[in-house]
């Protein structure tokens, strides 16, 4: 395996993908937004059960390669139990460190993502940056109330 | 498994004189398995077009003197070519447009769309890229009149009984491709032009992957309309092809207004150009054109003819279904995966899934490995449904692959499913 596939497909990746966090449905859904990535087919849903300003559940589902699928699971790792202002605020951080042209700027925070980190190798392959941020998209559609997302 | 296959030491045409094959993609050499998306340029065609453009051109029909007449002669000369590869009966039954979608559009809007009226019905296939989808869904909407699909089989072959059965007395206008650019599949042109002529219905081709792989012969099929995508030809992006019955053509208004296509023009009344000029508005990719019969040239040789060129593309067509088999032999040993499209008559095209890697990232982990494939639905949603899948991996042969471009893709996919295990 060269060096960028190792950086891309890491161990957390693999873990997420292999073995899905909060994948299913959600009976009381408060928000529910579904998204699509029409280039490659990616769809996936995100359902919150938000309470008092607080993230009580979170569920995603759909179908999509290793990167989407791993990025929505650790999502619902991070976002369960969140007020909605952290997981807005995480939301922001995490378009910082998939999107920021400047290296540096991106980087920054890396140190509080957790395992979410391990979706930084996405950078280096512009086209499947949009695959690790259609479950962040479809939360930030989802919490404002709207029903789709797209990464386009 | 063990195959009975000729032996390949060389590509058909050598690698070398396609530039861009010998570029190294992410520290490896290039298997370029993506010619079904857009194939390569051979060196000598974007050659010929430069020196065309620095020492003959200038804009056609236009101008009396010499730079335009030259050019005009290089443009038309092209016109010639084609109208051989197709094997058309007159040369103004061809027409340069900007792309094979654009030609099915001209139809759609020329043709179809002042001809339909309520109830009546284009008959497409499950097979087709949404190019020679969603132009019939316009004209459709816009008279009352409704598209239907014509069920495939599960190998990928079309269902002749139920497009059979979907033919009837409404049935204006039948659409399919000649071969799917998404599994392979050949289609009996011939044999479904007939059916489709005995309802009255007028019957459009779409040729986006049959140009560079196989012998057309238009009027042998019958076909009313045949579309080319040059760049799929080896030719440049930007042109392509419309073939229409000289009747058709005559009697359909044109798609577009502008220069060139009018024969004199006043503010109240402007009478148009006789064929093909009536259909090519505006000064059309002159470079683009002239590049096309560069590539022709370089795919049959110098004086080629009928004869030459037919026997040049079948000789493709064969090479590449040998090299598909190979592929796909190496292919079946891998344990998950499966191959879409096993009909008895398959063009070089290798759609697969691996039940342990979404096409998505088998599509970057191949690329790393300097194996370039289309992942993805391959503009055909429709069909990525019926399959029952949402994307597949789709490697693509042409005249320039060989079998080591097979043995990397077989590799390339193994080391994907150990990343995966």
């Amino acid at each position: 395996m060269s060096w960028d596939l190792r950086d891309l497909y890491q161990e957390t990746i693999l873990d997420h993908q292999k073995h899905p966090r909060g994948k299913g449905a959600l009976e009381n859904a408060t928000h529910t937004a579904t998204g699509y990535n029409p280039l490659c087919g990616d769809k996936v849903t995100i359902q919150l059960a938000v309470n008092d300003g607080k993230i009580d559940e979170i569920r995603f589902d759909g179908e999509g390669c290793a990167i989407c699928m791993s990025s929505a699971s650790m999502m619902t790792v991070s976002l369960q139990g969140q007020p909605v202002s952290d997981a807005e605020e995480l939301f922001q951080r995490i378009q910082k460190f998939l999107t920021a042209n400047d290296e540096s700027a991106a980087m920054e925070d890396i140190d509080t993502l957790g395992d979410l980190a391990a979706l930084g190798g996405v950078r280096r392959l512009p086209v499947r940056i949009k695959c690790a941020n259609l479950p962040w998209h479809t939360f930030k559609s989802a919490i404002q109330g709207e029903q789709s997302a797209k990464t386009e | 498994m063990i195959q009975e296959l000729p032996k390949i030491s060389t590509s058909l045409f050598p690698k070398s004189d396609f530039p861009n094959l010998l570029t190294a993609v992410n520290g490896q050499a290039l298997a370029y398995l993506d010619s079904a998306a857009s194939a390569q340029k051979p060196h000598a065609a974007t050659e010929a077009t430069t020196a065309f453009v620095e020492h003959q051109y200038a804009n056609v029909h236009r101008g009396v003197h010499t730079l335009s007449q030259l050019a005009t002669d290089a443009y038309e000369l092209v016109r010639d070519q084609v109208k051989v590869v197709l094997n058309a009966a007159d040369r103004n039954e061809i027409i340069f447009t900007k792309g094979c979608t654009e030609s099915i559009n001209l139809v759609a809007q020329s043709f179809a769309r002042p001809l339909l009226q309520p109830g009546d019905e284009i008959l497409l296939t499950e097979l087709e890229h949404h190019s020679n989808i969603v132009p019939w869904q316009l004209a459709a909407e816009a008279s009352g009149a409704k598209v239907i699909a014509a069920r495939i089989h599960d190998n990928g072959e079309l269902d002749l009984e139920d497009f059979k059965a979907k033919l009837n007395s409404r049935t204006k206008i039948v659409a399919f491709t000649h071969i799917s650019n998404a599994l392979g599949t050949i289609l009996p042109a011939k044999e479904m032009t007939e059916m489709a002529h005995a309802f009255g219905a007028t019957v459009l081709i779409d040729g986006a992957q049959s140009g560079p792989h196989a012998a057309i012969d238009v009027q042998e099929i019958g076909a009313d309309f045949y579309v080319l995508s040059i760049h799929k030809m080896y030719g440049p992006t930007g042109v392509g092809v419309l073939y229409g019955k000289l009747n058709l053509l005559e009697a359909m208004p044109p798609y577009q207004g502008g220069g060139s296509m009018i024969r004199s023009v006043s503010f109240e009344e402007t009478t148009f150009a006789e064929l093909p000029a009536k259909f090519e508005a505006g000064t059309p990719n002159i470079a683009g054109v002239v590049g096309l019969g560069a590539t022709l040239d370089y795919i049959a040789g110098p004086n080629w003819n009928r004869d030459s060129w037919v026997r040049r593309v079948t000789e493709i067509g064969n090479y590449e279904a040998v090299v598909r088999e190979y592929g796909v032999s190496q292919l079946a040993e891998i344990e998950g995966l499966s191959v879409y499209g096993d009909a008895e008559e398959m063009a070089g095209i290798i759609s697969f899934t691996l039940k342990t890697v979404h096409p998505h990232d088998l599509g970057t982990i191949l690329d790393q490995h300097g194996v370039a494939v289309r992942a993805g639905h391959h503009c055909c949603q429709p069909l990525m449904k019926r399959l029952g899948v949402p994307a597949t991996a789709r490697a693509s042969i042409a005249a320039y692959n060989d079998l080591e471009d097979m043995d990397r893709l077989a590799s390339a996919v193994i080391a994907a499913k150990e990343i995966f295990a």
